[in-house]
């Protein structure tokens, strides 16, 4: 036990909470430094979780197959940059984000199409929020064996995880204008396609982006689980499971910041996209979105 | 009256869309699993008709696409028909994965609603804190779960609680979310009316935030409960299928054991309507004793 490191580990988390709650408290006139103070303060916390994880490991001995400290999963990224760059290309650019463009935009057309037939609507809307509860992450054995090992198994999960939150989405999004605006449409003499393109697509994209975002991380996770299951020898998911079997720890934990930065990336433009799109939205006119 | 407008308003699309999607399911089962059914005949040496063909691809051992009623009797042989003790019984599979997904849940649910109230009363809590639950929320976190399974069995624990940390990891950041948005839905006119009665914070708190918040954490509930599901599950997989609904997928996917994976694909589809369904049942009941539905 290393008991200097884990003092000063925690003298840096009590000031940095001080910091803070100061920083909180303390009101700023300036614009500039008000909104440097609000980027700071999680920051901040950020940084403090880091260097108590590596204090509390360092100062207990922690061994590193449990849980190995920051720096060293940082070494480990830095050292196997060509791997982990083949794993993101494997699962990421080629599973993910080609499942992601198919489920969604399928589910984008289903709803369309079905928006003119209540019928159908009633029908497939119940089954659409159902499905969206079930644990759909379990046909990734099924789709492996149907598509074999390699990404097509994982796109044809990634599709069916984010169809129905697109669909369902999509279609309460299309129901979400007013009477009063579509009776305005009817005096206008458009047909259903101008009411569509012009009043209720718009009035739709908000519940579409919501969709998007959810979807953005269900279509990582089921990439990356579906990998469990069977895959050639390269994959995010791949290397997650076989590094924890050969207890290289380290490894694993830097697939795992590689996974959060491409997941938070991912989910920042979809939402920089959103606040392009619907930008008469009263959650991004007030600067929040 | 209203039977008839429910038979036509529900039940009537719904079973459409299902009847539809059964029949399909059949085609495709038929295409998918005669290939096979055409080498045999083909090794054999001779050709197989249509009508010889069809009903063979519905009784495959091991088909690509098992039919319907293939799914169902293997539901029903391994439910019904063994004890509920015997490992061969979908019912202790589940049964497994459930209480995993229950402890997780329980544990998941409350640290999720002590966080968020801490966040409500704690300005420096919300703002460092706040962030990173959204941000922890694009993260693959079932990414991880292989890991913490492995890693707690390194050091001794195993079984049960396991699985339930991957559950609680899950499903507490919806309630977390759900929860702070209750919590600061009460308006500024209501907490100006608590401030008139001289209510103190505790108060104030359990006479107007905490009611007011019942909604939210019910909504963010039903998603918990389907996504500590899914992690009992997915945290199953890197055991080496021993028990559990998650193995039985797994062991399914080892030795081509179609039937089976798609038995237990219904079976986590039902444990997980379930679930939903009683925090339904929960959400109504707590409503109505609020009186906020007549």
């Amino acid at each position: 036990m290393n008991a200097s490191i884990l003092i000063a580990a925690v003298v840096f988390w009590l000031a940095a909470w001080a910091f803070n709650e100061w920083l909180v408290r303390r009101k700023f006139y300036n614009p500039v430094a008000d909104r440097a103070a609000r980027l700071a303060v999680p920051l901040i916390f950020g940084a403090t979780i880091l260097v108590l994880w590596e204090g509390i490991v360092r100062g207990f001995n922690v061994p590193s197959v449990l849980l190995p400290p920051p720096s060293m999963i940082w070494t480990r990224l830095i050292g196997s940059v060509p791997t982990l760059w083949a794993d993101f290309r494997q699962t990421f650019l080629k599973s993910v984000l080609v499942g992601y463009a198919l489920g969604c935009g399928l589910g984008f057309l289903v709803a369309i199409l079905i928006d003119r037939s209540p019928f159908l609507q009633k029908g497939l809307l119940p089954l659409g929020n159902f499905v969206s509860a079930l644990p759909v992450i379990g046909v990734a054995p099924i789709m492996v064996m149907w598509f074999g090992f390699d990404w097509q198994s994982k796109v044809a999960v990634v599709v069916i995880m984010t169809f129905f939150p697109m669909l369902v989405n999509t279609v309460s999004g299309l129901a979400a204008t007013s009477h009063m605006e579509r009776d305005l449409m009817r005096t206008y003499a458009a047909d259903w396609f101008q009411t569509l393109v012009k009043l209720r697509l718009p009035a739709a994209w908000p519940f579409i982006f919501n969709a998007l975002k959810i979807n953005s991380t269900l279509a990582l996770i089921g990439a990356i689980v579906a990998e469990f299951f069977g895959t050639p020898i390269v994959g995010m998911g791949f290397r997650i499971s076989t590094e924890v079997g050969r207890m290289n720890v380290d490894m694993v934990w830097a697939e795992i910041a590689v996974a959060a930065v491409a997941g938070s990336v991912f989910y920042g433009i979809v939402a920089l996209v959103e606040r392009v799109v619907t930008f008469w939205h009263p959650s991004v006119r007030g600067g929040q979105a | 009256m209203e039977q008839a407008s429910f038979l036509r308003g529900r039940l009537l699309p719904i079973g459409t869309v299902l009847i539809a999607l059964i029949a399909l399911w059949y085609v495709f089962s038929a295409v998918l699993n005669a290939p096979f059914e055409r080498d045999t005949a083909a090794r054999a040496g001779g050709t197989i008709g249509f009508m010889e063909l069809l009903p063979k691809t519905m009784a495959q051992e091991r088909p690509v696409l098992p039919a319907p009623h293939q799914v169902f009797a293997e539901l029903w042989d391994t439910t019904v028909n063994k004890a509920i003790t015997s490992k061969r019984s979908l019912v202790y599979h589940a049964w497994v994965t459930l209480s995993a997904t229950l402890l997780g849940f329980a544990m998941g649910a409350l640290l999720g609603i002590l966080l968020a109230i801490a966040i409500v009363h704690n300005r420096a809590m919300d703002r460092s804190l706040m962030p990173w639950v959204i941000a922890s929320q694009t993260i693959p976190i079932l990414a991880i779960a292989p890991m913490i399974i492995v890693v707690l069995n390194a050091i001794g624990i195993s079984g049960l609680m396991p699985k339930a940390l991957i559950s609680t990891y899950l499903s507490f950041f919806p309630i977390v979310v759900g929860m702070v948005k209750g919590l600061r839905s009460p308006e500024q006119i209501q907490l100006d009316l608590m401030h008139t009665y001289n209510a103190s914070p505790a108060q104030t708190f359990w006479k107007l935030r905490w009611p007011a918040s019942m909604p939210y954490l019910f909504t963010s509930l039903k998603v918990a409960v389907a996504i500590s599901l899914v992690g009992a599950i997915v945290g199953e997989l890197p055991t080496g299928a021993v028990a559990g609904l998650g193995a039985r997928l797994l062991a399914g996917s080892y030795y081509g054991q179609t039937v089976q994976i798609w038995a237990a694909l219904f079976m986590a589809a039902g444990v997980a309507a379930l679930l939903v369904i009683i925090v339904g049942i929960a959400h109504n009941l707590v409503l109505k004793r609020m009186g906020a539905r007549a």
